[in-house]
Formats: structure tokens, C-alpha cells, sequence
């Protein structure tokens, strides 16, 4: 098949490139390129793919310009159908938010890929430019006229002469498949406990207490989780310190729980009713209730 | 106009890529700019079959579009289940096996 499809090349009329492509080229080929840079600078991973995509369609229909009319329509079909819509996909499982972060870890390293990429791309466009310029292309008109156009043809030449690697394709496929699923497995199946079972496993002993964590305090001078939650004798509840927080050690806070447990006398709350000793008020009730305790603890 | 400019745009093409994989961060980024790359080499072959006068180029970049929707499926789904484990998707956040 090779053989013949080189003999017919051979003896058909070298290709010429008509006016139309050259527009076609010339229209998409700048588009095509927008899109890579357009990928290539995106802040929004989003825009980054939708820019993408353009890039991929301007290639497929570059490649129908180029009588390669399959892998155009497959260009579209499969890349900017079904590859670009599973990476849209995975952006908005992922979250939209994970953009890039302007930090570098590596220094200078933007600096020496843009160097590198600079080079890199004047180096093989120079190369390519320099060794290509007397080829004359021998075109696929005659192939693609001959033996029931283009698709019939590249049918044919995967059943019979890339049958091998045809075949190796149907391996990597299932790998693949196979892969992500296994990947992509979170193993959620099993039953969740009702509140019932939760209940009698705690007091079985399966958690290290039966009742959940006392919360912390709030004073009136501080609502944050920092500060301990206080016991009847106002002395503070071990259990209710955070972990995390360490920071805010019980020292910190001696003057506030000083003041609340009532070791130091506050201001009189009933100081406004009169003078202590009087007949509405009892000997002693000018002192707060917490000094009260205090002194019922001493 | 020869259809070496095709190449040429390719060769652009995939330049572009490779400078987005070594500057992008987001991970789904840098495997969106192996797509291009991959891309580019799809129109250098699809044109060299064109130069050439068959359709063995043409056969072959039928054969990378099949291994790149493999490459995707696959490079997603680590992707998503390195975020699920480390709730980022960049590819700084990476690093545990650097020492």
C-alpha cells in the first residue's frame, strides 16, 4: 500500500500552494498563535483553556486546508470536544481559584525559561527556514482522489500496514481507562453511622471521652477561641485550651481570671443602693458574688 | 507562500508550549501547554505527509491525538486526586519527595 501510495506521488504534479490557503494560513495561523499566547499568559486557568481551544480549532481547520480532512474533523471532535471540555471539567472540580502564584521558588527561573525559549524557538525556525526552502511538495490530490478519498485510505493503511501498532492502541486505551478510574476511586461505599451507633461507640469507648470538648470562655474584654472556658471554682478547664492556639498561654489571661473568679475584689455592683450596713442590705453583700465564693472556698 | 511555513508556525507553537510548561505553576495549565506542544508536532507531521506526497504522516498523528487523549485522561485523574490529598493544584505544592 506504501509502495503504491509513494509510486503515485512520484509521478503526480508537485503541489503549489493556491491563494485561498495562503489567506487561510495567513488568517489562522496568527490565530493560532494568539491562542498559545493568550494560554501562555492567562491569569485564569479558565481563560488559559477557553484560549487554548481556539488555538485547536485554527489547527484543525489548518489541517483540513492541508487535505488532511479525517484528522481535521477528529482534530475538532476529540480535542476541542472532548479533551477541552475534561480540563474544563477537572477546573471546576478543582476550584478556579488555584491560579498560579506570582512567587518564584526557583530564582530567576521565569527570566531563564523566556532566555531559553527565545532561543530555543529562533534556533529550530532558523533551522527549519534554512533546510526547507528548495522543497517542492508532492501534494495529495492524487492520493486522495485515488481509492475512495482520504478517510477510506488512512482506514485502509491502519488495518493493514499499522495493524501492530492499531492494536497496541487498544492496550493503552484500557490501561488508561482502567488508570483512572483507579486514580479517580475516593472509596466512599461504606454506611454512615447513624447517631444512635455514634453514641453507643462512644460509651463503649472508642473515643477517648464520652461527651464532646467543653467550648471555650467568653469574657467580656475577649470572644476569641483563645480563651479558656472557666470551671465552677473559676479556675480554668484544661480541656477547653486549644491545642493549635499555645500562644495565648493561661498566664496571659491571670489578670481577667483573677477578675472573674473573683480572687480580686471588682467594683461593687450594688454600690448604687447605699451604704453597706443599712437595713436593705445584709453585712457583707457589698462584695461580689465571686469574692463571695472565694471566700466560701477559703 | 510553501507549506514551510507551516512548519514554522509549528515550531512557534511548540516553543510557546515549552516556555508554559516551565513558567506555568497550575498544574492543569502545564498540561494544557503539553497539549500544544503535542499539537504543534500533530501540524508538522500532518504537513510533512503532505510534502511527502502519503499518508504515513497523517496515520501518525492519528496515533499521538490517540496516546495524548490517553496522556489527558490519565494526567487528570493523578491531578485531581493529588488535590483531594493536598488541596492544591500547583506543582510547588509538590515538593515532599525533593530531599
Amino acid at each position: 500500500m506504501t509502495g503504491l501510495v509513494l509510486a503515485q506521488a512520484a509521478t503526480g504534479a508537485a503541489d503549489t500552494v493556491t491563494t485561498g490557503e495562503a489567506v487561510a494560513f495567513w488568517i489562522l495561523g496568527p490565530l493560532a498563535l494568539a491562542g498559545g499566547l493568550g494560554m501562555l499568559f492567562a491569569r485564569n486557568a479558565v481563560h488559559s483553556a477557553l484560549w487554548l481551544a481556539m488555538s485547536m480549532l485554527s489547527l484543525g481547520v489548518l489541517y483540513m486546508v492541508q487535505q488532511a480532512p479525517f484528522l481535521g474533523f477528529v482534530q475538532i471532535i476529540v480535542y476541542t470536544g472532548a479533551v477541552m471540555m475534561l480540563f474544563l471539567f477537572v477546573l471546576m472540580l478543582v476550584g478556579r481559584d488555584s491560579s498560579d502564584s506570582v512567587v518564584e521558588v526557583l530564582r530567576g527561573q521565569r527570566l531563564a525559561a523566556s532566555v531559553f525559549g527565545l532561543g530555543f524557538g529562533v534556533l529550530v525556525v532558523a533551522a527549519v527556514a534554512r533546510s526547507l526552502t528548495q522543497v517542492t511538495p508532492a501534494g495529495l490530490n492524487q492520493v486522495n482522489t485515488t481509492g475512495g478519498g482520504n478517510v477510506s485510505n488512512i482506514g485502509r493503511s491502519l488495518f493493514t500496514d499499522y495493524l501492530f501498532p492499531f492494536e497496541l492502541t487498544s492496550a493503552l486505551l484500557i490501561t488508561a481507562a482502567l488508570g483512572a478510574m483507579v486514580l479517580a476511586f475516593t472509596g466512599h461505599d461504606r454506611k454512615r453511622r447513624t447517631q444512635r451507633e455514634t453514641v453507643v461507640a462512644r460509651f463503649r469507648g472508642e473515643h477517648a471521652r464520652p461527651s464532646p470538648l467543653p467550648g471555650p470562655g467568653v469574657f467580656a474584654t475577649a470572644n476569641s477561641v483563645a480563651t479558656p472556658a472557666l470551671l465552677q471554682d473559676g479556675s480554668v478547664a484544661p480541656e477547653s485550651l486549644s491545642e493549635i492556639i499555645e500562644a495565648t498561654a493561661a498566664e496571659q489571661l491571670a489578670e481577667d481570671l483573677a477578675e472573674v473568679s473573683g480572687r480580686v475584689a471588682g467594683p461593687d455592683p450594688r454600690a448604687l443602693r447605699g451604704p453597706a450596713g443599712t437595713a436593705t442590705a445584709p453585712p457583707g453583700a457589698s462584695a461580689t458574688a465571686g469574692a463571695s465564693a472565694a471566700e466560701g472556698e477559703s | 507562500m510553501t507549506p514551510t511555513y507551516y512548519l514554522l508556525l509549528s515550531a512557534l507553537l511548540f516553543t510557546i508550549g515549552a516556555v508554559g510548561v516551565l513558567i506555568r505553576r497550575n498544574a492543569i495549565v502545564v498540561f494544557m501547554c503539553v497539549e500544544l506542544m503535542l499539537n504543534a508536532v500533530n501540524l508538522t507531521l500532518v504537513t510533512f505527509a503532505r510534502i511527502n506526497g502519503g499518508l504515513d504522516g497523517q496515520v501518525m498523528a492519528f496515533f499521538v491525538m490517540v496516546v495524548a487523549a490517553a496522556e489527558v485522561v490519565v494526567g487528570l485523574a493523578i491531578i485531581m486526586s493529588i488535590f483531594r490529598t493536598r488541596r492544591s493544584a500547583s506543582v510547588d505544592d509538590s515538593n515532599l519527595l525533593k530531599y
